[in-house]
């Protein structure tokens, strides 16, 4: 017998793939983002100096126009270039999606962004101006650094989600998926706030609700500080606030559980909602640095549920105070919304759930941060019709679905015991059962009564406790 | 007691956990000269192609094996001392046991052929042979594949996916069609040339040449051609690999023999999965069973025998499934291959879709089903299973096909289509 190879020990780089040749196309794509990108650097040094000497439309189609079109093409070209079908080829040798120095890079630069976008938005002026004739069309506002992270999140979730319909052309649960959360980034995220900016209507987005967006259920988020004293939500002569708050309300008390029953928390994550849009199209090619250990899991529980906790006392604190006339908290109720906003808003959604994603993986916030996730994955675990069924005996253990599990899920431990999978934190992405190689994964709505079939029971360790079984 | 495994594969590993479940005090011993860990072999080809690292092949996570006090060894066994109950490991170190599991796999097949042993030949099964294609996938500009079976297209993707050009040479008229029907067989053919890799029906090996420093330069094929070539993968099939049992008085023939209860002639020494040969065959299976869940299942049964249950072994119902490039297969009970549709004395309904990438078999005798085959669709396991052991009528299965489909959600459902073909066919 030959001498044994010590395999783990071996670095985990190997021999990277072949590079591919480029055609004339892809090249002249390229050109055009490098283009675009060289003048959006230089406006940012120099701003103004585009639109001066050039017209009002020139400066946004020569930067973002050919950034965005070079994109596509480029995009399309190279994946008409292969079969469709699942090609994962090179991903864990690619320095950019197995965190080597691209890969940094790129996660020290979003991170950056985010950093100056929070705290010194001043030195985006430049880019500001590039995209003033694009707000002012939309909202008749000046453009302000939010408008410039909106557009370009927006471009981000339509760039890349094209990329999955290119991706994953051969399935249709991720073409249709894939639309869903460019249509509701586009429309429910960017046009329709703006133009209610235009109508000089509070800037409302209908897809966020309570406790993604705890000052929802804050009347006077909207200048509706009279509700709350008045202990009457529905008031006649409806204004535009307080339909806002209706709607926010309502989604979380009835929507929420009820979609939830029937179709499990991807209605929401993976279908409408805009972080999970950016985690799903932009954060696609860092999907498998998702940590999936046990560890990484129980993290995730206290993370989660404690700042749905914090949302909530918080939420609760806010009310009372409001309706006791600043009683227990005095007019620092300001400051509380402040330091959320900052810790869990900016620091962790953005800077580390966004800028993090080509190290620590595409849905960090949606894992350890976001308190609708925490409400929904509660839903979803002992409320819902979901989830995701094994085929019998099909599965030969090769580790695909674990890889590629945004949230870290380990599939694969349920899959080869032929256990269904049940778990809190599925977003119903559909990517572990597109890379199965042995098709064993089928997300589907069954009946409530069935879904557990194999599987550990939600309780049934507590239960068990009771009756005396350890 | 303690019960040493020899083999930590899909069989091996099975084999720890049942008896661990069952018997809390039992000390195992696990022992592979291949891997510290259990790891999924079937996975070879993605940590190759990059879609994984060795890592995430691990079925268990690394603490498992300590949490469930399975001991694991590295090394070889070198000999097996059955009377005496002791094995050696890598010649030195003797171990003591009360039970012995044999679960050592298989190895690539070679036929003698001219060349075989030469540098960059090799067979495509263990860890060492994926790490020594990754050393020589540098210097390779064309790779020859020999054999046209499961393993070899996966070696001919892999290759491909390199950016390598490879030839795949198919002794057969077409592709796996001593398991294939002719059909599918011939779906398989399309999509592997559609990859872009160089096809070569019934074309066999002659020779295998040498380049003047010992690895391979050029292949010849019998009556045909002759290829440069810089990598030879030999994937003609495998066979039991039970050099551990040389030496010993344990009984083999083409694998280890063992009875119903997966015993071999010594009533303390077991053999399961890829190595074992069964020695009453039930039904028209084969004595040897080298696929994953076979594994799975003598695995499991061995333990339980081991621990005195005298189970017979009984691996219930046939299915598979495999990944050719971009076509995915399942199977289901009784389909015969190309050379046996006809003369099986089945009956077939077969839907195949104009853009050859989808299609579904379904064979049927005396109006009863009988199995299924399938590319390109996902059926559900546990219903095709319940109609073919209750032998529901075609017209009830053709009737209930949505109860089968597992394809991903708004999949474009055929059952319409299978139906129009099966009226056709049967008038
Ligand atoms: C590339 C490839 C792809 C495959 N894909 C599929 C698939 O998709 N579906 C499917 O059903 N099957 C597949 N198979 C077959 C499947 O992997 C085998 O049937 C299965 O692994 C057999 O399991 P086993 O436990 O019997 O043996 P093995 O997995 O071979 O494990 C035996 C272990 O014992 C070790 N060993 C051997 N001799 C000694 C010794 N003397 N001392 C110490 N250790 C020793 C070996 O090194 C090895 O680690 C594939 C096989 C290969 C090679
Ligand atoms: S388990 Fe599957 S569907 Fe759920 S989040 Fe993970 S990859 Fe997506
Ligand atoms: S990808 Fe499929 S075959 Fe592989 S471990 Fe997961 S469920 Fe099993």
């Amino acid at each position: 017998m030959s001498a044994s190879v010590h395999l783990d020990a071996l670095p985990p780089q190997r021999v990277g793939t072949e590079p591919r040749s480029l055609t004339v196309f892809e090249k002249v794509c390229l050109a055009l983002v490098s283009f675009g990108s060289l003048l959006v650097f230089l406006s940012l040094l120099s701003p103004n100096t585009l639109s001066t000497y050039t017209s009002y439309w020139a400066a946004p189609a020569l930067t973002m126009g050919t950034i965005v079109l070079g994109s596509l093409g480029y995009i399309f070209s190279a994946y008409m270039g292969t079969t469709p079908g699942i090609k994962h080829n090179g991903m864990f040798f690619s320095s950019m999606s197995n965190r080597g120095v691209w890969g940094w890079m790129a996660g020290v630069a979003m991170t950056s962004f985010y950093v100056i976008l929070y705290w010194h938005s001043s030195t985006l002026a430049g880019a500001i101006a590039l995209v003033e004739p694009i707000s002012y069309a939309l909202s008749g506002k000046h453009a302000d650094q939010w408008f410039l992270y909106g557009f370009l999140y927006t471009v981000a979730v339509v760039v890349m989600g094209s990329r999955m319909l290119m991706k994953y052309r051969h399935s249709r649960y991720q073409i249709i998926r894939t639309l869903s959360v460019m249509f509701f980034q586009l429309g429910f995220g960017f046009l329709i706030p703006n133009i209610l900016k235009a109508l000089n209507q509070p800037e409302f987005y209908f897809t966020y609700f309570w406790p993604l967006k705890p000052e929802y259920l804050l009347p006077w988020s909207y200048g509706e500080e009279q509700l709350v004293t008045q202990g009457a939500v529905i008031v006649t002569g409806l204004t535009m606030g307080r339909a806002m708050l209706l709607w926010g309300a309502m989604m979380s008390v009835i929507a929420v559980p009820t979609l939830t029953y029937f179709f499990g928390k991807r209605w929401y994550c993976s279908w409408v909602c805009g972080c999970g849009g950016l985690a799903e199209t932009l954060g696609d090619p860092y999907r498998q640095l998702s940590d999936n250990s046990d560890t990484a899991w129980k993290v995730e529980r206290w993370m989660i549920h404690s700042v749905l906790l914090a949302i909530t006392v918080i939420t609760g604190l806010l009310w009372i105070n409001a309706a006791t006339g600043n009683a227990i908290l005095g007019n620092a109720s300001g400051l509380y919304s402040k330091t959320y906003g900052f810790f869990i808003g900016a620091a962790f959604s953005g800077v580390i759930g966004v800028g993090f994603y080509p190290i620590l993986g595409s849905r960090v916030w949606c894992r350890f941060g976001c308190p609708q996730a925490a409400i929904l994955g509660m839903f979803q675990r002992f409320f819902s019709r979901f989830r995701i069924t094994t085929n019998g005996g099909q599965c030969i253990s090769c580790g695909n679905c674990s890889t590629y599990c945004e949230m870290g899920i380990d599939v694969r431990a349920y899959a080869q015991r032929g256990e269904n999978i049940v778990r809190a934190s599925c977003v119903g992405c559909g990517v572990c059962s597109e890379v199965c190689p042995r098709g064993v994964l089928k997300l589907e709505n069954g009946s409530f009564g069935d879904r557990f079939k194999n599987a550990a029971k939600p309780f049934a360790a507590i239960a068990d406790a009771f009756r005396g079984k350890s | 007691m303690h019960v040493a495994i020899i083999g930590n594969g899909i069989a091996g590993v099975t084999a720890a956990r049942t008896v661990r479940k069952r018997d809390p005090k039992a000390r195992i011993t696990l022992i592979s000269g291949e891997s510290e860990h259990h790891w999924s072999r079937p996975a070879l080809m993605y940590i190759y192609m990059g879609h994984m690292r060795y890592q995430d092949t691990k079925p268990y996570q690394d603490h498992f094996w300590g949490k469930n006090r399975i001991d694991l060894v590295r090394g070889w066994v070198t000999q097996i001392d059955a009377d005496g109950k002791t094995l050696t490991l890598d010649g030195q170190r003797t171990v003591q046991w009360d039970k012995l599991l044999i679960a050592t796999g298989s190895k690539p097949n070679k036929f003698g052929w001219p060349g075989q042993d030469l540098n960059r030949v090799s067979g495509m099964y263990s860890l060492q042979d994926m790490d020594a294609l990754e050393g020589w996938t540098r210097d390779i500009k064309h790779g020859v594949v020999v054999g046209g079976g499961l393993i070899g297209i996966e070696l001919a993707e892999m290759l491909h996916s390199r950016g390598r050009h490879v030839t795949m040479l198919v002794r057969e008229a077409s592709y796996w069609d001593n398991a294939l029907p002719a059909e599918e067989s011939a779906m398989v053919n399309d999509v592997i040339k559609a990859t872009g890799i160089d096809l070569r029906l019934g074309a066999e090996l002659e020779s295998i040449e040498d380049d003047g420093t010992g690895s391979v330069g050029a292949v010849q094929i019998k009556d045909g051609e002759r290829l440069d070539a810089q990598y030879v993968g030999l994937t003609a099939g495998v066979r039991p690999n039970i050099a551990v049992t040389e030496g010993s008085s344990i009984e083999t023939a083409r694998g280890i023999l063992v009875n119903d209860q997966l015993q071999t002639n010594h009533p303390d020494i077991y053999a399961a999965g890829d190595c074992a040969e069964i020695r009453t065959p039930e039904g028209q299976r084969n004595t040897i069973q080298a696929v994953w869940y076979t594994g799975r299942f003598q695995g499991e049964q061995a333990a339980n025998n081991m621990l005195g249950d005298a189970g017979d072994y009984n691996a219930g119902l046939w299915f598979n499934s495999a990944k050719f490039v971009d076509l995915e297969y399942q199977v289901y009970g009784n389909v015969p291959a190309s050379g046996a549709q006809h003369t099986s004395g089945l009956d077939y309904v077969f839907w195949k879709h104009d853009n050859g990438k989808h299609s579904v078999r379904i064979c049927h005798k005396d109006g009863a089903v009988v199995g299924f085959n399938l590319m390109g669709v996902r059926f559900r396991h546990k219903v095709c299973e319940q109609w073919i052991l209750e032998a529901k009528p075609l017209e009830y299965v053709l009737k209930n096909l949505r109860k089968a489909a597992f394809d991903p959600e708004f999949s474009k459902r055929h059952d319409a289509a299978i139906r129009a073909v099966a009226k056709g066919a049967t008038p």
